[in-house]
């Protein structure tokens, strides 16, 4: 009977670059920068590391199909590297490779690295979608359908199943994004560093009905990667401190949402799966008491808004409660991005999920700086990709390891 | 006994009021101000001659056995596609069986009634007992161009038959003259038309009279029997004219529906036949005239059976359904004559894979999903697998049409990001009565008045064009049902 990969594994490096309109970058210079500081943190020599795992979605984009584009940048001496693409669960696919990777003995140092070079699709958002990159049949199917416009139907689902007015709803989902850019004002690698107002958010110009401008995470260039191995090896290295991965989880849509009716369209039938999956793997019993601090992919702040329920943190329904009392607040009971999140950080997809990884690794080992929470125990990250009605939800827990 | 057994109408909801038209190019066209009263109505930009002459069908065949069609003819000058079967689209659109005869008629305004003719041929051979007819016209005009203000966009269908017959075929003729009051040569998108009282004198008044001299000897009738008389004309005198010149009476020449709607094209002496149908009674006698490279007049007798027909939306509930438009540009961009930058969005690459597009015919275009013959549940598109997850049994799914199922908006937005010519796109998750769902562009909405719990009702739309390869790809959509008050 499988135990799952509680404590399995220890992180010993995390990097990650700057995040922003990296204009004078490509993807190339964004993975040496995040990889440099890796594996400094993590102490070893590049010939050291066994196999690696590269996360990245819009290989168009980037450095083509394949893995030779992080193995090239890197100049990793022909070992063996697997590109992994799972939507914008792609980085935390990548760590979970090597994870898996060093859990099973195969290996014993690995390398989880993300990348993604957005700036170069000459327009805001993500690039659109493409007809025939899209699939065959779904391309000639699929509605007119943008990412926010995809999630944005979340806040007409939410509103008619709990009743709740559309102001109400507007200014809760406002608050999410206030409370992210106030942390993100704190991080130096973050690319948006302004504060924002209540006022400034329901003001902005809609984007997709009701998400406004500032609804809307950013868009941007960047990288982040994780040295792991077993917690032996860590402890022969001479490391301290150490951060141990407490649970791995990845569901997916098989499409009962789209097409099945039970789902009424107000919340994410992956992450309830994937969450309660993460739980038991980590052995945690009351995540509301528990979980120390969390990272949710808060792609739009209506995203984040209904994933505080699907995770069981927030009561069904009480999400505007929680919020509206400042619970997910940096002096909050559970801060929520307390890095600032994709609302600041942008969404390179293949780098998100290590970058929030990156940031419970930081407070964990209480190298934070001013965003430094007291004494967190367990951070959990939650990357979910796609669609509402057809998505990838991927949860990772780490925590000291003890 | 030979004749209508059904009939349907479609006009788009969009009405183009004339005088915004005038009042823009009044500047270097002040002439046109004789043809600028009323409104036209106006193809949304995910309509053309294809998906009215649709939804036109749709309308005929509704309640009909549609497994009886065997023949399904489309008429058109302005189809979509002009070496790909159009009728062939419209009866996969339809899930029409595919033992059908099928044929596409174009190349003069009469092409419409070249069709019906045609059809009732096909009927009175005995080969076949259901025939399909459909016409279905968005024209294209320069723009400051009389047409422009004459023309309207709209479809017409009706269905041949021997059984429950409402409107008795009696007798038709037809004249064949190479008239070229205008033509429109190969790879050209504008007509090109000559001096109007030409047209209107060594023409019309000469072709048409003398087609229905024909008809009359034919028939062993005179114009006292005539109690309606049908005819397309841009000369909104003219009608009336040959009524009383054929002894028809210039008070039963038919409304050419300029103040309403414009002139359909092809498919207008079918709009004008259904909306004189739609007022008619037992025993009247209606004769069509359709002008074009000669003409072609056939005369009908309306039946008891013409109470039957009430259901219908037909012509004249579609032209109640409708939405004033007082934007000239819009007009201009849904038809393409305007250079409009779209967005880099709009760049990206949306060739169809015909193959995929062949292996799913009956889901794309007819909008036919699967029913699990085990568990019962309805799902679209139609899988291998059934989704009702305590089924899941391979391989147990029937054809199930989704088409006429009545739907309600689960989720929905309104876009801004997406490129569409009409933003912001709506869209959202549409759960139908049979209980099967799936996220469907919206159409014809009112922007801000679109609620969760909703009604729609589905209908075939343009999905996209494909401007690389000129290729028009369509899909199904959901059209919020609007209340008049709403509205």
């Amino acid at each position: 009977m499988a135990e799952g990969i509680r404590d399995k594994v220890a992180i010993i490096g995390m990097g990650c670059s700057k995040f922003g309109e990296r204009f004078d970058c490509g993807p190339e210079q964004l993975m040496v920068e995040a990889f440099e500081e890796c594996i400094k943190d993590a102490g070893i020599n590049r010939s050291e590391i066994q196999a690696a795992w590269f996360g990245q979605c819009y290989d168009e984009l980037g450095t083509g199909k394949g893995a030779p584009g992080l193995a090239i940048s890197l100049r990793l001496p022909y070992i063996p590297v697997t590109r992994v693409e799972n939507f914008c669960a792609t980085g935390t696919e990548a760590f979970r490779g090597a994870v898996y990777a060093v859990a099973s003995g195969a290996c014993d140092i690995a390398l989880a690295q993300g990348a993604e070079k957005l700036k170069d699709t000459g327009y805001g958002g993500l690039p659109a979608i493409d007809g025939v990159n899209s699939g065959a049949l779904f391309g000639q199917t699929l509605p007119n359908i943008s990412a926010p416009g995809a999630f944005a139907q979340l806040a007409s689902a939410y509103r008619a199943k709990h009743n709740i007015p559309y102001d109400e709803l507007k200014r809760a989902i406002a608050h999410v994004s206030v409370k992210s850019h106030a942390n993100g004002v704190k991080n130096p690698k973050a690319h948006l560093r302004k504060p924002i107002s209540i006022e400034k958010v329901m003001g902005a110009p809609l984007i997709a009905d009701p998400l406004g401008l500032f609804d809307c995470c950013g868009v941007s260039d960047g990288s982040a990667c994780a040295i792991v191995t077993t917690p032996e090896i860590a402890k022969s290295m001479g490391k301290e401190n150490l951060v141990s991965v407490k649970a791995l989880q990845l569901s997916v849509s098989n499409g009962e949402e789209r097409g099945y009716k039970d789902w009424d369209g107000s919340y994410f039938a992956t992450t309830r799966r994937a969450s309660k999956a993460a739980y038991k793997e980590a052995g945690i019993k009351n995540p509301r008491e528990e979980i120390s601090m969390f990272e949710v992919h808060d792609c739009f702040s209506i995203t984040e808004f209904v994933t505080y329920e699907d995770l069981y943190i927030s009561p069904e329904g009480g999400a505007i409660k929680d919020v509206m009392d400042g619970f997910y607040d940096a002096d909050g009971q559970i801060p929520c991005q307390i890095d600032g999140g994709l609302k600041c950080f942008g969404h390179p997809i293949g780098a998100s999920g290590l970058r929030m990884i990156y940031e419970m690794y930081l407070q964990l080992q209480g190298r934070a700086g001013e965003r430094q929470l007291s004494d967190p125990k367990l951070g959990m990250t939650h990357n979910l990709g796609g669609f509402p009605f057809a998505n990838v939800c991927a949860l990772s827990i780490v925590g000291r390891y003890e | 006994m030979v004749g209508i057994t059904s009939y349907g109408g479609y006009i788009p909801r969009l009405r183009l009021n004339r005088g915004v038209v005038y009042g823009a190019n009044a500047w270097m066209a002040p002439g046109l101000i004789g043809s600028a009263g009323g409104e036209r109505s106006m193809a949304n930009w995910d309509e053309d001659s294809l998906t009215m002459a649709v939804e036109a069908a749709r309308d005929c065949i509704n309640g009909f056995d549609k497994s009886k069609i065997d023949v399904a003819y489309m008429a058109s000058v302005n189809f979509p596609f002009e070496d790909r079967l159009n009728s062939g689209i419209m009866a996969t659109a339809l899930n029409l069986n595919n033992s059908l005869d099928s044929a596409d008629f174009t190349a003069s305004m009469r092409a419409g009634a070249s069709a019906l003719a045609a059809g009732v041929n096909a009927v009175k051979s005995g080969d076949f007992n259901n025939v399909l007819v459909a016409a279905g016209d968005r024209r294209i005009t320069k723009m400051a161009y009389t047409h422009e203000l004459l023309a309207g966009d709209g479809a017409a269908a009706v269905l041949l038959g021997s059984d429950n017959v409402v409107a008795e075929f009696k007798c038709s003729t037809t004249v064949t003259e190479d008239f070229a009051d205008h033509y429109r040569g190969e790879g050209e998108q504008f007509d090109y038309n000559w001096e109007e009282r030409w047209i209107r004198d060594e023409g019309i008044l000469k072709i048409v009279p003398s087609a229905i001299q024909k008809l009359y000897e034919k028939a062993g009738i005179s114009g006292k029997d005539i109690d309606r008389f049908v005819m397309p004309c841009m000369f909104p005198r003219v009608p009336a004219q040959i009524a009383t010149m054929m002894e028809i009476g210039a008070e039963k020449a038919a409304d050419n529906m300029h103040a309403v709607c414009g002139d359909t094209g092809t498919a207008h002496p079918l709009v004008m036949l259904i909306t004189e149908l739609e007022n008619a009674s037992p025993g009247d006698k209606i004769l069509v005239a359709a002008f074009g490279q000669g003409c072609t007049v056939m005369l009908f007798e309306v039946t008891d059976n013409i109470s039957k027909m009430s259901g219908k939306r037909g012509i004249k509930g579609s032209l109640a359904d409708r939405k004033e438009e007082h934007n000239y540009i819009k007009f201009l961009s849904h038809r393409g004559l305007l250079q409009q930058d779209q967005t880099m969005r709009a760049e990206a690459n949306w060739r169809t894979a015909l193959s995929a597009l062949y292996r799913n015919r009956k889901m794309i275009l007819g909008m036919v999903g699967g029913k699990c013959t085990k568990c019962g549940t309805a799902q679209f598109p139609k899988a291998e697998v059934c989704v009702n997850p305590d089924c899941k049994s391979v391989g147990t799914q029937e054809d199930c049409e989704f088409a006429n199922q009545p739907g309600k908006i689960k989720s929905y937005t309104a876009d801004i990001l997406t490129f569409t010519p009409d933003p912001p796109a709506h869209y959202g998750m549409i759960t139908f009565e049979n209980e099967g769902r799936g996220m469907f562009d919206f159409t014809d909405y009112e922007v801000g008045k679109i609620e969760v719990g909703l009604p729609v009702q589905m209908v075939f739309r343009i999905r996209n064009i494909d401007r690389q390869r000129n290729f028009t790809q369509y899909f199904w959509k959901a059209k919020p049902i609007i209340t008049k008050e709403e509205a």
